[in-house]
């Protein structure tokens, strides 16, 4: 109980000197999260839109694809990016293992998934008349695709809210990729671990202090503007 | 008239199964063509050709005034209303400008247009009201101002107000006729109610099984049914077999089962025949009434097998040379004191007895 205290008290302390290794791990990990929650919606809307409003063969296939995606352990995607990274790997002569890039290609396949999955449901929800109306209407395919988008805006931002969730709060991938170097790869989840495995239980509590509020304040921004469009 | 949109050789197939089938469909300027039929007859098939929605398997769908109109520049000439009012989220405003939004009108046009057709359809107190906080009647009067604001050259409705209680559906209707009267709007109008398609069209066609079974004005397609099918559906309910036996002063004698009845019309003699009578059109009286023949020249024995009531009506089946059906008041009914077993006399008009050939089938 005397560390939970302790490191409440710390934390307090680490905000209010303005540490700058804090500053710079918290920017950082704000940083590569944000990217690859950018990323993966640029990626992931177009896809799930796609899957969700054409017809082909293999669709339903695919979208079992996508769905799984959405469940992969972060480990296993930091254990397939290191061994492409890897400096034998296919991707070796990149140079990216251990740089915060290589933090975020594992985050966005980890958050890609979730942004085209939760496209999917999300446009599927809609009344499949809808489209009909729209080109009846008059409508481009473009400007039917960003009608619909518009009628799912809160099922969409909850997509966004869930990628950036999953990408903030992940921590195997970021430290296989990632490496925990300090002053170049250590993010708030990486040396959260680090503190705890060096029994700085303070110094942990007092990151992950600033990991919760950091989700709050983007997550709190997201469905302001989420309500705030109903 | 001049021919606004025309079909030829079209045919829609899904999964080998031809769905639709319409050799040859002119859609005039300025008129209101209502497609009746039963469910899975084509209707909707129809129009989502027409609206450039769906692509046929075979066949062409043209504008007259630009046959090579394809793709979204066909769409744009076109403006849809469906069974379901279908709004997007926000105000009325909003939706009724979205076609035109669509169309990237400059925003003083849409304010308008939005205005004019807020006012045709008496919902401009609605403007700024969320979509979500409508009635049925009223959204489907969003619906109907969002098509008509676009001043397409045809408006394509599939059952629009199918799924409205009968009060507002009867309002809306008469307001739509009304409407498309004074703006002289060229409309597809698709609908299985034949009440419906009486009130709005200027000409009927009868869609069975993806066929057009016949073409004509509302009138005729009442009281010319060209196939049993068709008959049936514009209700009548007496459709009789029989042959033609005799043919004298315009007048065609007809063998039913036993009995001879008479029709005006053409014949031949040996022909193979459909005498169709509406119920409405069938007189009772008591047995051993006389009736004079230069009344109605068919007088037919018959006993009442079963009777019920139907509104201000009751419709009562008939055991004769062949089943009939007789539509009478109630209080006739009563003061005649008929009852299930008792013996009456069916009379009918020759002018009342419609005949089509059998086997007779002509696609328009």
């Amino acid at each position: 109980m005397q560390n939970i205290f302790e490191g409440i008290w710390k934390a307090i302390q680490l905000l209010l000197q303005g540490d700058p290794e804090v500053i710079r791990i918290t920017l950082l990990s704000l940083q590569v999260s944000s990217i690859a929650t950018v990323i993966s919606l640029v990626l992931g809307l177009p896809l799930g839109t796609f899957l969700a409003l054409s017809h082909f063969p293999t669709r339903r296939f695919w979208i079992s694809v996508i769905n799984t995606g959405m469940a992969l352990p972060p480990v296993v995607v930091g254990l397939v990016v290191s061994i492409f990274l890897w400096r034998s790997g296919p991707l070796g002569d990149l140079h990216l293992i251990y740089t915060p890039w290589a933090i975020v290609i594992a985050q966005v396949l980890i958050s890609f998934p979730m942004a085209g999955g939760l496209t999917i449901s999300a446009l599927q929800q809609l009344d499949p008349r809808l489209r009909v109306q729209l080109l009846g209407l008059g409508a481009s395919q473009i400007q039917m695709i960003f009608s619909l988008w518009r009628e799912a805006r809160l099922p969409l931002m909850a997509a966004l809210i869930a990628a950036f969730g999953s990408v903030i709060s992940e921590v195997g991938a970021s430290m296989m990729v990632g490496g925990n170097l300090k002053g170049s790869t250590r993010v708030l989840t990486t040396a959260i671990v680090l503190e705890t495995s060096r029994g700085e239980f303070a110094s942990a509590i007092a990151l992950s202090l600033i990991l919760l509020t950091l989700a709050f304040l983007v997550n709190f921004a997201l469905t302001v503007l989420q309500q705030h469009r109903k | 008239m001049t021919a606004l949109l025309e079909i030829h050789d079209l045919i829609v197939s899904v999964e080998n199964t031809v769905i639709l089938d319409l050799p040859e469909l002119t859609v005039n300027r300025n008129e209101v063509l209502v497609v009746v039929g039963p469910n899975g007859a084509g209707k909707s098939t129809l129009l989502q050709v027409s609206a450039g929605l769906l692509k046929p398997t075979r066949g062409k769908v043209f504008f007259t005034s630009d046959p090579q109109l394809t793709g979204l520049d066909y769409r744009r000439k076109v403006s849809t209303v469906f069974q379901s009012p279908l709004l997007l989220s926000g105000t009325v405003r909003n939706n009724i400008a979205s076609g035109l939004k669509f169309r990237q009108v400059d925003s003083e046009q849409i304010r308008q247009r939005v205005d004019t057709w807020m006012e045709q359809l008496h919902i401009s107190h609605l403007a700024r009201r969320q979509t979500a906080h409508l009635s049925g009647g009223e959204a489907q009067r969003v619906s109907l101002a969002r098509a008509f604001c676009l001043e397409t050259e045809l408006i394509l409705m599939d059952e629009p107000f199918s799924a409205l209680d009968t009060p507002t559906r009867t309002e809306l209707l008469r307001e739509l006729r009304e409407l498309l009267s004074r703006t002289g709007q060229t409309c597809i109008y698709v609908t299985h109610d034949l009440q419906e398609a009486l009130a709005v069209g200027d000409r009927i066609g009868i869609l069975f099984d993806g066929k057009l079974h016949q073409l004509d004005v509302a009138a005729n397609v009442f009281k010319r049914p060209k196939t049993p099918e068709v008959a049936a559906f514009v209700g009548v309910e007496n459709i009789i077999p029989g042959k033609v036996i005799g043919l004298s002063n315009e007048l065609v004698q007809i063998q039913a089962n036993g009995f001879s009845l008479e029709a005006v019309g053409d014949g031949v003699i040996g022909q193979e025949v459909y005498a169709c009578l509406r119920p409405e059109d069938v007189t009772l009286y008591l047995a051993g009434t006389e009736v004079s023949k230069s009344t109605a020249r068919n007088h037919l024995p018959c006993r009442i097998r079963y009777m019920f009531n139907q509104g201000p009506l009751v419709r009562i089946e008939l055991e004769a040379d062949f089943p009939l059906t007789a539509l009478v008041t109630r209080p006739s009914a009563e003061e005649m004191n008929l009852a299930v077993g008792k013996e009456v006399l069916a009379v009918f008009k020759s002018t009342a007895v419609h005949l089509i050939e059998t086997g007779h089938f002509q696609s328009f």
